[in-house]
């Protein structure tokens, strides 16, 4: 059996106060093409905290992430049923604008994805898309990013060289410090961190637990460990049901669902 | 013999095999390649490219067909390359997953196999005909048909190998499609498209079919392109088959010529290439 060390509530990490409601799924259903993945999910990610979204493959997590910016309407014969509130706003209605919601609800991808441009091309490219900066503001804008990602010593003497120079722990904060430059509330990580060495994992971890003073951060991992040193809230999903959602802690020592033990604890999956 | 030695044999008559082949598909391109260079180099000199072609019998050189021979090869490209550009484009990227694309690739292969003489026809149909006389625009215009499909073929193909998650990458930033398509997806394809639109000025460069029905010749210097226009390859063509030496000689060292820039194209693109892999 394994055993998942849960940050105990101590002075220094009082347990995550509930904080306002950033996004609310309600019956919420995924369809590629006939096939439903997703089976009328009820869920709520509260602002300035952790969530994450775990299970075996195949059971939605990263389904359900890839709907919270629609995504998946890049591809045809996909389709989401259902209501996702951002703010009070339904996200999954016609006539909201996806390219604004990507900007407001940025995203982190498994594979390292940067562009083939400089360094600093690549943080400047989202960052024009909405705002017009002077070239100061803009190298301002591409310090804090770097730097909030954890970047910045490593890439301040190459921000004119090509990203894909990069190690691929570089890449991945690199494209953590991109998301962050667009200025969105919400960011969505995809296994962020499964391509990754243990050492750049660890950074990335801690850099989670920067970016949740600012941002509401939604992550899905495969990793329980991360879900259980990273996240305020675990939801675990199967077979495109959600099963469960809590207080990480209490999904880790004590769940309600037999299901859920049985995954925790490395019994399937 | 054991069942080892056999094999090791075996091993022998393929590797002979297989290396007899390629020498012997070597040996007459070497033939080929020497005898143009023998026979072109002699007639190599300055007045090649600053005289014009000659009657039979008195001193001159390739300037005309030269001259000619650009106009018609750069002029194709900038109609050829904006439309197998975009058209490339609309299959890999807007209409990835259209019923439409299909068909414009199916009808596209064929053009890329079509016969280029037919192509010459065709244009001798839709411009000669209705214009009343051969003229450069539309030698042109059939060379430009040769070219679309080339760089359709390319294009499409280079955006495809461009990975998916790059597009999701630049969407889940807030960038429009044509954004994504235009500074992230051409950018990563940039090397091997560029490569494409070489390959298919080298593939034009030495066509003399489409040229026949369309821009025709011209002995004197043209650069009208509503008048029939010399090229390279058509003169290469009279020329050779005339019964005169010195006309022949000039046939000969125009062939040298083009495959000489051909060659350096080739090389360029070679290069390109392998500079994209390494990105």
């Amino acid at each position: 059996m394994n055993a998942i060390t849960v940050r105990a509530p101590t002075a220094e990490t009082p347990i995550t106060p509930i904080t306002r409601e950033k996004i609310t799924i309600h019956d919420l259903s995924f369809f590629y093409g006939e096939d439903k993945s997703l089976k009328n999910i009820n869920l709520t990610f509260h602002e300035r905290q952790v969530s994450a979204l775990i299970g075996p493959s195949g059971c939605g997590k990263s389904t359900l992430l890839r709907i919270l910016n629609r995504i998946y309407a890049l591809y045809p014969n996909q389709r989401a049923e259902g209501e996702v509130w951002l703010d009070g706003e339904n996200i999954l209605r016609p006539n909201q604008d996806v390219n604004l919601l990507r900007a407001k609800v940025g995203m982190v991808f498994q594979k390292p994805t940067p562009f083939p441009m400089t360094i600093y091309e690549n943080i400047a490219f989202g960052v024009r898309l909405y705002e017009k900066l002077s070239r100061a503001e803009m190298d301002d804008r591409v310090q804090s990013a770097l730097t909030k990602a954890a970047l910045w010593e490593e890439a301040k003497d190459r921000l004119n060289t090509s990203a894909l120079g990069l190690s691929g722990g570089q890449q991945q904060r690199l494209c953590i410090a991109r998301t962050i430059a667009v200025k969105p509330q919400v960011i969505l990580l995809d296994e962020a961190t499964s391509a990754l060495d243990p050492i750049s994992t660890a950074k990335i971890e801690d850099l989670i637990d920067e970016l949740k003073r600012e941002f509401t951060i939604v992550i899905v991992t495969h990793n329980m460990q991360q879900a259980a040193r990273v996240a305020d809230r675990t939801a675990f999903l199967y077979l495109g049901s959600l099963v469960e959602e809590g207080p990480t802690s209490q999904m880790f020592s004590n769940p309600k669902d037999r299901r859920t033990l049985d995954y925790v604890t490395g019994r399937f999956g | 013999m054991n069942r080892y030695t056999r094999r090791l044999t075996r091993n022998k008559i393929w590797l002979g095999l297989s290396i007899g082949a390629a020498a012997f598909g070597l040996f007459w391109l070497a033939l080929i390649l020497s005898t143009l260079v023998w026979n072109g180099i002699s007639g190599l000199s300055l007045s090649v490219f600053t005289q014009m072609t000659p009657p039979p019998g008195s001193a001159g050189g390739l300037l005309n067909p030269i001259i000619g021979s650009l106009i018609l090869t750069v002029l194709a490209v900038v109609i050829g390359t904006p439309i197998g550009i975009f058209a490339g484009t609309y299959m890999a990227e807007y209409g990835r997953y259209d019923r439409l694309t299909f068909l414009i690739r199916f009808i596209n292969d064929i053009l890329l196999s079509a016969p280029s003489i037919i192509v010459g026809l065709f244009v001798y149909e839709i411009l000669v005909i209705p214009m009343g006389h051969f003229s450069g625009l539309a030698g042109a215009v059939a060379l430009a048909m040769i070219v679309i499909p080339v760089v359709v073929r390319t294009t499409e193909d280079m955006l495809l190998l461009v990975p998916n998650q790059m597009r999701e990458a630049a969407s889940a930033l807030g960038a429009p499609q044509w954004f994504v398509i235009s500074r992230v997806a051409y950018r990563a394809a940039r090397t091997g498209m560029i490569t494409g639109v070489l390959l298919a000025i080298a593939r034009i460069s030495g066509e003399t079919a489409p040229l026949l029905f369309t821009a025709l010749n011209n002995q004197f210097w043209s650069v009208n392109l509503n008048a029939p226009m010399p090229s390279l390859p058509v003169v290469i063509f009279q020329f050779a088959l005339s019964p005169y030496s010195d006309w022949q000689q000039l046939a000969w060292t125009g062939a040298l010529i083009i495959t000489v820039a051909v060659l350096g194209l080739s090389m360029v693109a070679r290069a390109l290439t392998a500079k994209g892999v390494g990105q």
